[in-house]
């Protein structure tokens, strides 16, 4: 087995008791002492997070903005410095490259954040198709380390530690500024459904701005999280994982992401043949979120019956500490995915009740509806 | 790492407590608990389901996986921890008491001599 990949924070994770696990080949704390109460810990007050996984790319050059329209399905013309936008990055076919967030540092200066199973497959694409632009793509993810701080206390220790840091920020905005004497970029965006920012710092005084964080915090509820709750909360919260709700097959119009994905905009982009072709035809599977009414977990790769037929397979599955219940979601045939679900545990039959999510009320602040989730993993 | 004296463990981390009349009580580690995690689902066998020594009679689910339970011995189960269903999280914070999982009748005594002490479990239960 090869050597796993560390973050500036995995000694920091290891000697606060986190429950290391390969990820994606990095050494990540699934969880520190209880997924459900981390969970619960950033709906109530907030969750500190390691994100430094995942990868990000800079992308600069006269024709930047130009190139990204190209590659990405969001509309990147129409963003202002400042700003941070979802977007998806797909191929000719429409299948998903990666997800995605952009933001705009500077007129044709970008810095994307990306998952961290994706990072080099991302880079790759990203530099056979730069070929015609005048663009530079440069792997920076070893400069960064990426916090992200989450929950309805999220705010007030930031403010503790950094008076006026979010002063006149918006929500998928973002500013650089100086926290616990560390030049950072302090993004309003997350993957939890909550109030939040994701915080990005060069490696070296990573740790010494989380023990700040943590110290902050702590009288305020605040908990070191780890992955395990990261997932629990962005299911419940409806956002989309790369490898499950969208993937290499699974397409944004049957992810019903269609609203990342601006076929109107001036520019032409990879996939979009594909996709308003999908989407006028109607795809013929979609993703489906559930209910179960029950405490069992539907795990991903469960095949989803409608009857006595096979209807499709879930991509998501986990318990909800919000709704005291199994929760998931499927990749299902369009002309069942309307119909009575089931899934066959062990020889008994349970029923899936599909639900619109999120799952739960979001709080306002994350302001969910007008713009999307952060990326994921 | 807790592992009561006075209990007969498996390697699958299971503990038995032999009562009187040949009846006992069977649950997971705190080892095992430790390791699952959350755990969010108990399935409990109907009463009089019997089971020869090693037979799946249950599973316990958590966040993270889900772990089937094996008969330490041959077994008929006499009844299940009801207040598993409701609050499956006493596995994880009594895993020796509040948290077990059946109660059965030896069907064949003896075979507790086949099973673990403390000691011996303990030289599994290491990380």
């Amino acid at each position: 087995m090869s050597e796993l990949r560390t973050t500036p924070l995995t000694a920091f994770a290891i000697a606060n008791g986190g429950r290391m696990v390969d990820f994606a080949g990095w050494n990540m704390p699934v969880q520190f002492e209880s997924i459900v109460e981390e969970h619960k810990a950033t709906r109530s007050a907030a969750g500190l997070f390691d994100v430094s996984h995942m990868g990000e790319a800079r992308v600069e050059g006269l024709e930047a903005t130009r190139f990204l329209d190209h590659v990405l399905t969001n509309d990147i013309s129409g963003m202002s410095i400042g700003q941070a936008l979802y977007s998806l990055m797909c191929y000719e076919n429409g299948g998903v490259v990666d997800d995605l967030l952009v933001y705009k540092l500077g007129e044709e200066s970008y810095l994307l954040c990306l998952n961290a199973a994706n990072t080099e497959k991302d880079l790759e694409w990203l530099n056979t198709k730069r070929s015609g632009f005048d663009v530079s793509v440069a792997n920076v993810s070893d400069s960064y380390a990426l916090l992200a701080l989450q929950g309805p206390k999220a705010f007030p220790i930031l403010e503790s530690i950094a008076p006026g840091a979010l002063d006149g920020l918006k929500y998928y905005h973002f500013r650089e500024g100086e926290l616990a004497g560390a030049q950072c970029i302090v993004s309003r965006t997350g993957y939890t459904g909550e109030p939040g920012v994701e915080i990005f710092v060069s490696p070296e005084p990573a740790e010494s701005l989380a023990k700040t964080l943590v110290a902050a915090g702590t009288d305020l509820g605040l908990r070191l999280a780890g992955l395990g709750s990261r997932d629990s909360l962005r299911l419940e919260a409806g956002y989309s994982l790369y490898g499950h709700e969208i993937s290499e097959t699974i397409t944004p119009v049957q992810a019903n992401l269609m609203w990342t994905v601006k076929l109107g905009k001036a520019s032409d982009f990879i996939g979009k043949a594909a996709l308003a072709e999908e989407k006028a035809a109607g795809p013929k599977k979609r993703i489906v979120f559930f209910k179960t009414g029950n405490r069992r977990i539907v795990r991903s790769g469960t095949l989803v019956l409608t009857g006595d037929r096979e209807a499709g397979v879930v991509v998501s599955g986990t318990f909800s500490p919000e709704l005291n219940e199994a929760i998931g979601s499927a990749w299902v045939d369009s002309d069942a995915a309307n119909a009575q679900l089931s899934v066959d545990m062990r020889g008994k039959e349970l029923q899936l009740f599909s639900t619109k999510p999120p799952f739960i009320t979001l709080n306002p602040q994350s302001n969910h509806t007008t713009s999307g989730p952060s990326n994921s993993t | 790492m807790n592992i009561p004296e006075n209990l007969k463990y498996t390697s699958d981390h299971e503990w038995l407590k032999l009562l009187d009349n040949d009846e006992a009580l069977i649950g997971i580690t705190d080892f095992a608990q430790n390791s699952l995690g959350d755990i969010t689902f108990v399935e409990i066998p109907e009463s009089g389901d019997s089971f020869d020594t090693g037979a799946t009679f249950g599973v316990v689910e958590s966040v993270k996986a889900a772990s089937d339970l094996y008969m330490p011995v041959d077994a008929e189960v006499l009844e299940g921890n009801a207040a598993l269903e409701d609050a499956p999280e006493l596995v994880n914070q009594s895993a020796f008491e509040t948290g077990w999982i059946v109660k059965i009748k030896l069907l064949n005594p003896e075979q507790l001599n086949g099973l673990l002490d403390a000691a011996g479990y303990a030289e599994i239960a290491k990380d």
